[in-house]
């Protein structure tokens, strides 16, 4: 049994209800979904296996793969999406040899995409480890990707 | 944190004691902390503000405030300064010394951090004078520069509960729901039902339990209205909750949060532990004997969990699936109970109905809709921004006057609104007066407040693509006219931006839509069609030009286009040539036009982006 995990269901008071929350709590202490956790979150709030992997593969925001130590998110909403954010996101990935949803070999990032966060006037946006950055454009990738090394 | 109020009489003392607490005439910063503003580096601004106060010693003298989204975020970041409501904008942390040293202390004004007017080139002091505001009726968003929204003292004294405090000693629930009902206020999610029925359907509903949700799961990709509602101002969205909460006779609400949305979760998390504190949750509120308690739930990203029903389902802890609605949520939503789902913006609206009547709502707007509409003006606009007009203003009247036109002096395209679901509307639809009906009957709708500008430079068959990809991929895959038809259509469009488009995939694309229009199981797959089919009614040109010239007009359709070296600009500085990341641009000596190999050419635009003369050309 993981202390972690039990804590985090312990906040909800085990409430099923509170299942997307729960997942999202666990993503934030391992940055992904352990098998473990969520076998341990299927036995302590007796729900059926299935249904935990259920609601953990139907939602975008959850991994059930380890992430890299630096999470990208480059956002693809219609904002940003008019401003060029695909090009920024094929540079990246032609920069660190991976394509989106996937982590880099050392382990050192995972590259991700988001539908909006919330800065369309900034647009093309990115984030990396929560940190915001604004009119992004091919050119700056790889200062952005140096400051992350 | 005040003490816990007990009756109306408390509130009102509370409120009264914080108005006097107030020294007028005292100077104000209120900066702007909201999210558009964080890339900016907005939180360093405050911090320089902080600490440049105590260090000129006026900690004491002056007030620094930090507030939610101004609304003005294309330049941020942004403060305005009390007293002569002074707005600078794009401030730098080395302004910070000098605002507080001659603005604050000696009442100066700061020229270069004022605003121009695009139109006369005049600068502009005041907030109201700036014309991004001028046209606007921020009757919901106006708040948000008044308050901290994570301190309850500055909504209560700007009036905040005294609807709460209306609705739960002078009204009856029935009174409520008549007066919204006569009020004329619809959902602000998108599809327009009115809200009073809705509420009186779940109140006459049949059970003891009932559930009453905020809709919070803005998933629109590009509209951030509800996300700048929720982080500048909870109080006010929490404040309607437990009105209609009282009105329909529900004890359990819900806040369906995106988790995409740190601040507004934040923000939200803050103004319920403080309104339970405060006793303005919880058992008894306000001593009526009416008991209400919120719980917060986050979202996973699902685009679909904006639906009623999905959203329902996420909320019982399982995949948010819709499901068919033969029996109303009104009826039978959360756990089968009579539940009642209402936008972020429609709560929002609710207190300030209560307080000045359904008589003064009214009086805004247009026959069908009524009130004020907030859109994210995003795209190819050059004031990007939160804005909040009445119903009924002009597309034009937004995009020129408050928007300033479109950037860089490019002509415009087209705009769309209601995201996914919504439409492009071309430049002949401009003067179409912004309410409910209008936008459904040009084949687009209100949505949820996206709002997103295009200019030449934007492909419509391949904004086509992108909605019907992002479709494609938040598709549930419940129902097989959504999960098939919306990946079918959207390989036809991948074959037109290709290319590989025949003159019969047009009449194809508007078959199929037909068949996910009259057979989706929600609302997702039977709206999904729709930035296809308006795209297809005013820019067929666009699609005719893909299919039979095999060209992409606007230049964005990679297998479409190719990039070339215009000779007589280029003066051989070898950007270029640094940025491609293909090495098919050779350097040939100073002074002599680079050369580019077609053949090593992977149209990544690195070149393009690097060339700050205009040398790299694309057809």
């Amino acid at each position: 049994m993981d202390k972690k995990v039990s804590d985090i269901i312990n906040k909800y008071n085990g409430d099923r209800g509170q299942l997307v929350s729960i997942l999202q709590d666990i993503q934030s202490e391992y940055y992904y979904l352990p098998k473990q956790a969520l076998i341990q979150v299927s036995e302590t709030m007796a729900m059926p296996a299935s249904r935990v992997y259920d609601v953990a593969t139907f939602f975008r925001a959850f991994s059930l793969e380890p992430r890299g130590k630096h999470l990208i998110n480059v956002c693809l909403g219609t904002a940003c999406h008019v401003r060029g954010a695909i090009r920024v996101l094929e540079t990246i990935e032609r920069s660190l040899s991976i394509k989106r949803g996937e982590t880099t070999k050392d382990r050192k990032f995972t590259l991700e995409t988001v539908n909006c966060m919330g800065c369309c006037a900034v647009g093309p946006a990115a984030k990396v480890d929560g940190e915001y950055f604004g009119h992004m454009s091919t050119d700056k990738v790889d200062s952005l990707l140096t400051k992350f090394e | 944190m005040p003490d816990k109020l007990r009756s109306k009489q408390d509130l009102e003392a509370l409120q009264k004691e914080l108005i006097n607490a107030r020294e007028p005439g005292k100077p104000l910063i209120a900066v702007c902390n909201g999210t558009a503003c964080h890339p900016y580096g907005c939180a360093q601004i405050i911090e320089a503000f902080k600490q440049e106060l105590s260090k000129q010693g006026l900690e004491k003298k002056a007030e620094l405030r930090i507030t939610g989204c101004h609304g003005l975020c294309e330049k941020g970041p942004i403060a305005v300064i009390q007293p002569g409501d002074i707005f600078y904008q794009q401030i730098k942390l080395e302004d910070v010394p000098e605002i507080i040293s001659e603005t604050i202390n000696k009442g100066n004004i700061i020229d270069r951090l004022l605003h121009t007017d695009p139109i006369t080139g005049n600068k502009v002091i005041h907030r109201n004078e700036v014309p991004f505001y001028r046209k606007q009726n921020r009757n919901i968003l106006g708040n948000n520069t008044e308050i901290n929204p994570i301190k309850i003292e500055d909504y209560i004294s700007t009036g905040g509960y005294t609807a709460l405090a209306k609705a739960l000693f002078e009204m009856a629930p029935e009174q409520i729901i008549e007066e919204i009902k006569r009020s004329g206020l619809r959902g602000r999610g998108g599809a327009g039902f009115p809200t009073g029925i809705k509420w009186e359907s779940c109140r006459h509903a049949p059970g003891d339990i009932k559930y009453v949700i905020v809709n919070a799961d803005e998933g629109d990709p590009g509209a951030y209205a509800n996300e700048g509602l929720l982080s500048g101002n909870p109080h006010s969205v929490l404040e309607g909750l437990i009105i209609g909460a009282y009105a329909i006779g529900a004890h359990q609400g819900y806040v369906y949060v995106r988790n995409e949305y740190p601040l507004a979760l934040a923000n939200i998390t803050i103004a319920l532990n403080q309104a339970q504190q405060l006793g303005l949750l919880g058992d008894n509120i306000l001593g009526s004997g009416f008991d209400f308690n919120v719980r917060i739930n986050r979202g996973g990203g699902a685009f679909v969990c904006g639906e009623s029903t999905a959203l329902m389902a996420s909320l019982e802890g399982k995949v948010g699936e819709p499901r068919a609605k033969y029996v109303h949520t009104v009826e039978k939503g959360l756990w089968d109970r009579p539940s009642d789902l209402n936008n972020v913006e429609t709560w929002s609206n609710v207190p300030l109905i209560i307080n000045k009547g359904a008589d003064w709502y009214r009086t805004l707007g247009t026959d069908g809709s009524k009130g004020t509409k907030i859109f994210s003006l995003v795209g190819k606009i050059n004031n990007t921004g939160l804005v909040e007009v009445p119903m009924g203003i002009t597309l034009r009247e937004i995009i020129y006057d408050i928007g300033g036109g479109i950037r860089e002096g490019k002509k415009f395209k087209a705009v769309q609104t209601g995201g996914p679901s919504g439409g492009c509307l071309p430049e002949s639809l401009l003067d179409l007066p912004v309410d409910f009906d209008e936008l459904t009957k040009a084949g687009s709708m209100m949505g949820s407040g996206g709002m997103i500008v295009m200019d030449e430079t934007t492909c419509m068959v391949d904004i086509a693509k992108y909605f019907l990809t992002f479709l494609e991929e938040e598709s549930c895959g419940k129902c097989v006219p959504c999960r098939e038809g919306v990946k079918r259509m959207r390989q036809i469009l991948d074959d037109i931006t290709e290319g590989k488009g025949t003159e019969e995939d047009i009449d194809l694309l508007e078959r199929l839509s037909a068949t996910l229009i009259d057979s989706s199981l929600c609302a997702l797959g039977s709206t999904a069609p729709n930035p296809v089919l308006t795209t297809i009614r005013y820019f067929k040109d666009e699609y005719e030009a893909h299919i039979k010239e095999k060209r992409c007009p606007a230049g964005v359709c990679k297998a479409l286009i190719h990039y070339y070296i215009i000779e007589e600009k280029c003066p051989g500085c070898g950007l270029c040539v640094k940025a491609c990341p293909q090495e098919a641009i050779t350097f040939m000596g100073k002074k002599k036009p680079v050369i580019l190999d077609e053949s090593k050419c992977i149209k990544c635009g690195a070149c393009y982006d690097a060339c700050k003369l205009g040398a790299v050309g694309k057809e």
